[in-house]
């Protein structure tokens, strides 16, 4: 397989803040990849040079073996760029507006209404894109991004402001778009969505990458504790304590017991032998662990 | 259908669906025509009333001027001027031998003005002429003294809602699309600027177009009574070219302001008070001469007069010329401050 994107020491400053700061990474050839960061992390604004609306101060970007700057009309239509906001025409209806992109890219209206099937909004096609509610103005503006076919799909926080149930939908449609063999980039500032999604992550915070690599990989490297949580009053402190061991340690909010353990397996033993596993809850170490322990605070998205 | 005719229609199916804009290119100038038409109808069409005592050579002897002048004849002169004083007439005129007098009102100093000037016309033309009996009136400069109102009104609210529409539209696709980022979209999309541009330039244009027909149709009906010159087509090329100079400005306008609100504001500032100096509601031939050689600067002076020359003045397909060009100028001019101030991105 090859590297569809190439990026190496990307730098790019703004006065004097440090956007980005010496960033590389490359992407195989349908990967799904996530660059993931607290909002000011520079992750759109390293995307936003990868598909070539920015010029970098320093460092090389390559996308399907080309430069993306300055504007490379062979490359835009092996791209397909969803923006952090929906852009719409005003007042055109969703069929209109991806008719218009079609039309951009010289695809004809069939395979525009085709698309429209794809992403789920074929029964709002008459719908103005104003009245269309996140989810569906969401996976519109996919679908517009999907139209000519690209072989790289750039997403910029795709699932920004939408309910839980739309992010899983949402998900379920990204999911199916790089099973169908496209690279896909995303950036997001969710930790679960970045764990759900990506094959592979970068983890970004004041314009440097932290850490690289699959989110399995990155949560298993921490050697952090697994909790275990229990409803309070199935299980004493002092009976909990004893469960736990030494090394563990033990919790009790009023809700819940929760114990904290590196080793869980013997902890998991004695609660089966004491028939205390209905309704238990077993949460490994998550990017967010990852990220505390990378930078030392608490996430926040 | 090619990028060019989709992003066309995409603007125009944004413009004919939006009730406001729709209010305000349309209808509102219109509102206009049809209030002016209603106030100046009866000023426009009334004959100036003056009085003639004794014979007076150039009067008797020049024909058509009864479409202008309504002439009684007296013998006392004292008795006129105070009919004169009065209100019931303009102005007394009398000749003796060489000389002719004028005596004329100040309260009705529009009206004055006329007779006097067809006056400085009749004696001025005569003395170049020497021989009385050859005394002809030029038909011509009579008629643009006595332009009728509608005349007059219709190309210039025409001018000044041509304006309107191409200095919005252009302002707000620009800022709009900025702000929506649909210009962010388009640049990674395998079209040309020259494409986006000439497909803004496509919708204003049919929008001018639409709009001057709908004009010229009010306008023409019996109650208005507006008479269109024979090359009155001639307009097409005036309107284009007056559609392509106020989009620059409102692409200057939409280059300057980061919402749409202050690009209507900053358009509505260079635009309103440009028709008011420029002559579209109100003729400037009573405004001081400083006023009247600095509207030259204003490029809807130029679509004013433009329009004034083919559409009712009766003047030549050629004689607009120098006004396009002057037009096309101001056009090229604004336009390379647009691309100077263009922005794709608002950061």
């Amino acid at each position: 397989m090859g590297q569809t994107i190439i990026v190496q020491d990307l730098q790019k400053r703004y006065g004097d803040v440090h956007a980005v700061d010496g960033v590389s990474f490359s992407v195989e050839e349908g990967e799904f990849f996530g660059i993931l960061g607290p909002n000011g992390a520079g992750k759109t604004t390293t995307l936003e040079i990868i598909e070539g609306l920015r010029q970098a101060d320093a460092g090389t970007v390559e996308v399907l073996g080309m430069s993306p700057w300055p504007r490379n009309p062979r490359l835009l239509p092996r791209i397909g760029v969803q923006l952090q906001a929906s852009s719409f025409f005003e007042r055109l209806t969703a069929r209109e507006q991806i008719r218009t992109f079609a039309s951009l890219y010289g695809i004809p209206a069939k395979k525009a209404d085709d698309m429209l099937t794809v992403v789920g909004m074929a029964d709002k096609a008459g719908t103005p894109a104003e009245k269309l509610s996140g989810g569906q103005a969401q996976r519109l503006s996919i679908a517009c991004a999907l139209v000519h076919d690209p072989e790289v799909l750039f997403l910029d926080e795709p699932s920004a402001s939408l309910d839980p149930q739309a992010r899983r939908n949402l998900w379920d449609l990204l999911r199916s778009i790089n099973d169908a063999g496209r690279t896909v980039v995303l950036t997001t500032h969710y930790l679960d969505e970045a764990e759900s999604l990506c094959d592979r992550v970068a983890i970004m915070d004041h314009g440097k990458i932290l850490e690289l690599g699959p989110p399995a990989t990155l949560v298993r490297g921490l050697d952090s504790a697994t909790h275990i949580s229990l409803a309070t009053g199935t299980l004493s402190l002092p009976a909990a304590r004893e469960v736990a061991g030494p090394d563990a340690s033990v919790t009790d909010d009023g809700v819940t017991v929760t114990i904290a353990t590196r080793a869980p397996a013997p902890v998991l033993t004695e609660l089966a032998d004491r028939n205390l596993l209905t309704g238990i809850q077993v949460r490994g170490a998550t990017l967010e662990d990852v990220f505390l322990h990378l930078t030392g605070r608490e996430y926040r998205a | 259908m090619t990028p060019f005719r989709s992003l066309s229609r995409a603007m125009l199916l944004g413009f004919l669906r939006d009730r406001s804009s729709l209010f305000f290119t349309i209808l509102f100038p219109l509102m206009f025509l049809v209030l002016f038409g209603a106030i100046f109808t009866n000023q426009g069409l009334a004959k100036a009333k003056i009085i003639q005592v004794g014979p007076v050579a150039i009067l008797d002897q020049a024909p058509g001027l009864g479409e202008i002048l309504e002439i009684t004849k007296q013998n006392d002169l004292a008795a006129a001027q105070e009919q004169v004083r009065q209100g019931d007439f303009v102005a007394v005129v009398r000749q003796q031998g060489d000389r002719y007098q004028l005596f004329y009102t100040a309260a009705d100093q529009v009206r004055a003005g006329t007779v006097r000037g067809v006056f400085g016309q009749l004696v001025g033309q005569a003395n170049a002429a020497g021989v009385p009996q050859r005394f002809t009136l030029a038909a011509e400069q009579v008629e643009d003294k006595s332009l009728k109102a509608i005349q007059y009104i219709t190309p210039g609210l025409l001018s000044w809602a041509i304006s309107m529409g191409a200095t919005f539209g252009a302002a707000m696709t620009l800022v709009t699309w900025r702000q929506k980022k649909i210009l962010r979209r388009l640049r990674l999309a395998p079209v040309s600027t020259a494409t986006v541009v000439s497909a803004r330039v496509g919708a204003s244009v049919g929008i001018a177009l639409v709009q001057t027909a709908i004009f010229l149709g009010v306008a023409s009906l019996p109650m208005f009574g507006l008479q269109l010159s024979d090359y009155w087509w001639m307009c097409v090329p005036v309107v284009v070219a007056g559609t392509l100079v106020f989009m620059a400005i409102g692409m200057v306008a939409g280059g300057l302001a980061k919402t749409s609100e202050a690009a209507a504001g900053i358009a509505n500032l260079i635009v309103l008070p440009m028709a008011f100096l420029s002559g579209t509601f109100f003729p400037l031939d009573s405004a001081p001469g400083w006023l009247q050689s600095l509207s030259n600067i204003f490029p809807m002076k130029h679509l004013n007069e433009g329009m004034l020359d083919v559409m009712v003045r009766g003047q030549g397909p050629a004689s607009i010329l120098p006004e396009l060009g002057i037009i096309l100028g101001f056009g090229l001019v604004i336009g390379l401050i647009a691309v100077f101030l263009f922005r794709w991105d608002d950061v």
